[in-house]
């Protein structure tokens, strides 16, 4: 029996996870993959949106203005990555600038701070590379985030304060008994007394187990174009474009590990699970991102992808008690990934009321994340390389990675298992060779540390 | 700080050949830097046969050619470093290296050669559509797998580019008992070495299906599939999609050379190779950085490498003892026109100091009965009959000094013939 089972580990799982550690409760985190961050917290923009295109009053408004305050902050107590690099709103019709107000009045009503409306000579000045524009809204406040970073941060940091993880377990059924929950997975079943549905795409079947009145959530395919660190410098802040009704459009940002993004395509899909990329897609990324910069070096592309983002019927996330203590966390498309440790504080904050618990006096909200053996200076790196040999050994040439991060990333706590968990925990495998070159050596090391063979080693 | 004649960056037969040229021309205070644990880069893995013909006149395994030139660097006494990463070059040939046992030091060398050899095109950069799943890897990836750790990606294997490292692989593949139903490729030629083609895939029965290439890749966690369809002007043929199940899918889809360290110290590259802008001497834009195997333009034969690498380890020493940066000559670049898709060198010094110079090229399609000229102002100054050229095979002609030394301005680089 725990007081809190959540189901799924993206990123707001593990937000809402880290929260209630914050109070005497014990907390067990689901996960039908086999580390966190496995679903929609994978494949996003990793924007740290500043907050000015929810509808005042929606749950979503509150969540990302005050979330993307809260990001900022705890990327220095959890140590991941993050730049405070502003955005942009491209408008490119003067017919259309009463948008661009519009956007302006909204972010000021949700009391989004740093926002200006700009000229074209102004944006001309600041970001030369793009096209000429009519007008754009600035928004200071506007970030980059590394989303397998932070989800990892507070995952880890979760844990390390109580919470337990059990990874590749699928719920198959959930029912009412009594005061809990009964928790069928396919790993056996256990009972609970409050349930988290932070089941992303799969919300709606975790929420359609349990409650009277069925949701639906739609998987929005949006795929993307990752370019070489050689085009990291294109723009510096995120360039949107004046938004529509299927999202935000395409985007161009510079990424926090110095590479182009470009992307999402936006397309309602039925598989939960389709997260191929298509000729098609790719295509419309290209030609819509052209709109704002033309001359965009595609041929650097290093990998493209696609995610899916977990839209709900309401046009607002569905954060609430659909049950008694059953609290859904579901269609948590944009801004979710932004507004995750205020969903997290949110949903704590609930279910602490409802129980009564007491806050947890031992816990220690600071995080040391894995070193970046590239960003010391030369005598951090010497100190480092005395104190542990490994970190003299690159592995990754491409991003620059040692084997003393790569074996870090591999024994912390919720530890990478395979490529995928090294690469997003360390970033070898994430450069212009993707992971040609440090594969075999990764590998050998995943095998080293848990004993089996170098041909179990899996890549996701 | 220590400090070095020469520092060569990279210890595989590239920066081997070097060390041992510049070693044989007088130059005493040489190291090499390699980052792997033992010398001899890539050939280590390459244990199929076909090296050597040229340079020892006898058929050797990768390992095996590399332990010849190993070997003589041990005899000379030069000295090498392994397990060493440089991780930068700066334009006055400070070289900053890392290791284990050292960390992270700079040290000064009067001379450097860049010997860091290429690295493989990945999926991602190919662009194509679908799930990204395990079983997917570039063909050297997969060759260091079998050979150096002993695991088989697979058992149903498709390969998607016919460069040589794929055409190895598939029979490599097909001797560690998985089945490789095909080779695809792009272009309506192959991109590797005609005995290969024969060697690997003819006598395995592994059919070649040019103007081919795969446009979805099925399977969300392990690979299950991919489609392929016909190509025309490079796009695929709406109709002629065909399912291949599979559970590996090998790439050989092109080289690059590694130039990160280039492009940070400031070398000029030729976005035709990717790899260095050089003289006859091998010399980049930095005095004193010679560029050659490679990293300088991508080879099909390793003898190749070596000739071209001693170039650069003699042009060090060279450069080491007179500190003469370019001849007293005009400068005169080579212009690659019609049929030819670059040269090695760029350019060359009108009283370059040896009696040929080696220009070193590909072409960019099938000719057949053709001929390689050299025009200067207007006036052919060289002519070659050729039988047949192909793009995958590297073209080494030797222009006698005096035929260059009547070069007053730019000479041009072409073929005559038509392309197939």
């Amino acid at each position: 029996m725990v007081d809190v089972t959540i189901i799924g580990a993206g990123v707001i799982g593990c937000a809402v996870a880290r929260e209630l550690t914050k109070y005497r409760l014990s907390v067990c985190v689901v996960e039908k993959e086999t580390d966190v961050c496995e679903g929609t917290s994978k494949a996003n923009s990793g924007i740290v949106h500043a907050g000015f295109d929810c509808k005042p009053g929606t749950l979503k408004s509150k969540m990302n203005v005050k979330g993307c305050a809260m990001v900022r902050e705890l990327s220095k107590t959890l140590d991941f990555a993050y730049r405070n690099n502003e955005a942009l709103v491209l408008c490119f019709d003067p017919a259309q600038l009463d948008g661009l107000r519009e956007l302006y009045d909204r972010g000021t009503a949700n009391g989004v701070e740093g926002l200006e409306l700009l000229t074209p000579d102004q944006v001309r000045n600041i970001e030369p590379a793009l096209n000429d524009v009519a007008g754009a809204l600035l928004a200071k406040t506007s970030g980059i985030v590394c989303p397998f970073e932070m989800t990892i941060a507070f995952a880890e940091n979760a844990y390390d304060n109580g919470a337990d993880f059990r990874f590749d377990t699928t719920v198959t059924g959930i029912s009412k008994s009594g005061s809990f929950y009964r928790i069928e997975t396919d790993k056996g079943s256990f009972e609970s007394r409050f349930v988290v549905n932070a089941a992303g795409v799969y919300a709606d079947v975790i929420h359609n187990m349990v409650c009277e009145d069925k949701i639906k959530i739609t998987p929005r395919r949006g795929e993307y174009c990752l370019l070489d660190t050689e085009a990291g410098n294109t723009v510096k802040r995120t360039i949107f474009q004046l938004p529509t009704k299927m999202g935000k459009g395409v985007l161009v940002t510079p990424t926090v590990h110095g590479n182009l993004l470009v992307g999402p395509s936006a397309e309602n899909i039925d598989d939960k699970e389709d997260t191929a990329t298509t000729a098609s897609g790719l295509a419309s990324v290209r030609d819509r991102a052209g709109l704002s910069v033309s001359g965009i070096p595609f041929g650097k592309t290093i990998t493209t992808f696609s995610g899916l983002r977990a839209v709900g019927d309401t046009d607002d996330f569905i954060i609430t008690m659909s049950a008694e203590n059953f609290i859904d966390a579901a269609g948590i498309e944009s801004p979710g990934l932004t507004s995750a440790p205020a969903i997290g504080e949110y949903i704590a904050g609930m279910i602490a009321e409802k129980a009564g618990a007491e806050r947890n006096d031992a816990f220690n909200g600071t995080r040391k994340g894995v070193v970046h053996f590239v960003a010391l200076s030369r005598e951090e790196q010497n100190e480092l390389i005395k104190r542990d040999p490994a970190y003299g050994s690159i592995v990754c040439r491409c991003a620059t990675v040692t084997e003393g991060e790569i074996r870090d990333a591999i024994s912390r706590s919720l530890g990478a298992r395979t490529l995928d968990g090294v690469k997003r925990r360390t970033g070898a495998g994430m450069g212009r060779c993707q992971a040609g070159f440090c594969s075999p050596k990764t590998m050998a090391l995943i095998a080293e540390k848990y004993g089996i063979p170098l041909e179990s080693v899996r890549k996701n | 700080m220590r400090e070095f004649d020469l520092a060569v960056i990279g210890g595989g037969p590239a920066g081997m050949a070097a060390a041992v040229a510049a070693k044989k021309k007088g130059l005493d205070n040489i190291i090499i830097f390699e980052r792997d644990a033992q010398l001899g880069g890539i050939l280590n893995q390459c244990i199929h046969n076909g090296f050597g013909l040229h340079t020892f006149k006898e058929e050797l395994t990768g390992p095996e050619y590399a332990e010849r030139y190993a070997d003589m660097v041990r005899e000379l006494g030069i000295p090498y470093e392994t397990g060493t990463m440089v991780l930068n070059i700066s334009d006055d040939r400070t070289v900053t290296i890392m290791s284990r046992e050292r960390g992270v030091e700079g040290i000064s060398a009067k001379s450097v050669v860049l010997a860091m050899g290429c690295r493989e095109r990945p999926r991602g950069a190919l662009g194509i559509a679908g799930y990204r799943p395990q079983g997917i890897y570039t063909a050297g990836t997969a060759q260091r797998l079998i050979n150096i750790d002993g695991v088989l990606p697979g058992k149903e294997c498709v390969i998607l580019g016919s460069g040589d490292i794929g055409l190895i692989m598939a029979r490599r593949m097909t001797l560690e008992g998985a089945h490789v139903a095909a080779v695809f490729e792009l272009m309506p030629y192959s991109n590797g070495l005609n005995r290969n083609i024969v060697q690997c895939l003819d006598d395995f029965g592994i059919p070649l299906l040019l103007s081919h290439t795969i446009i979805d890749i099925k399977g969300k966690e392990n690979l299950e599939g991919v489609v392929v369809a016909e190509v025309k002007d490079g796009k695929p043929i709406a109709g002629t999609e065909e399912y291949y199940p599979c559970d590996t899918l090998l790439l050989s889809c092109g080289l690059i050379p590694e130039n990160e360290l280039s492009r940070a110290c400031g070398v000029d590259i030729n976005p035709l190779t990717n790899g260095a802008v050089v003289d006859d001497r091998l010399q980049t834009s930095i005095p004193g950085v010679f560029a050659c195997g490679n990293v300088l333009h991508v080879h099909d034969l390793v003898d190749y490498v070596s000739a071209e690498a001693a170039k650069a380890g003699e042009s060090a020493a060279e450069f080491v003892r007179s500190g003469q940066t370019s001849g007293d000559g005009t400068t005169i670049n080579l212009i690659p026109k019609n049929g030819v898709r670059y040269t090695v060198p760029n350019k060359f010094s009108a009283d370059f100091p040896d009696n040929e110079l080696h220009i070193r090229f590909r072409v960019t399609g099938i000719y057949k009965n053709s001929a390689i000229v050299l025009k200067c102002g207007g006036n052919e100054i060289f002519r070659k009959k050729t039988m047949i050229m192909i793009p995958s095979e590297m073209q080494d002609i030797a222009v006698k000094k005096d035929v260059l030394a009547q070069a007053r301005e730019d000479v041009e680089i072409m073929i005559e013939g038509e392309a197939q």
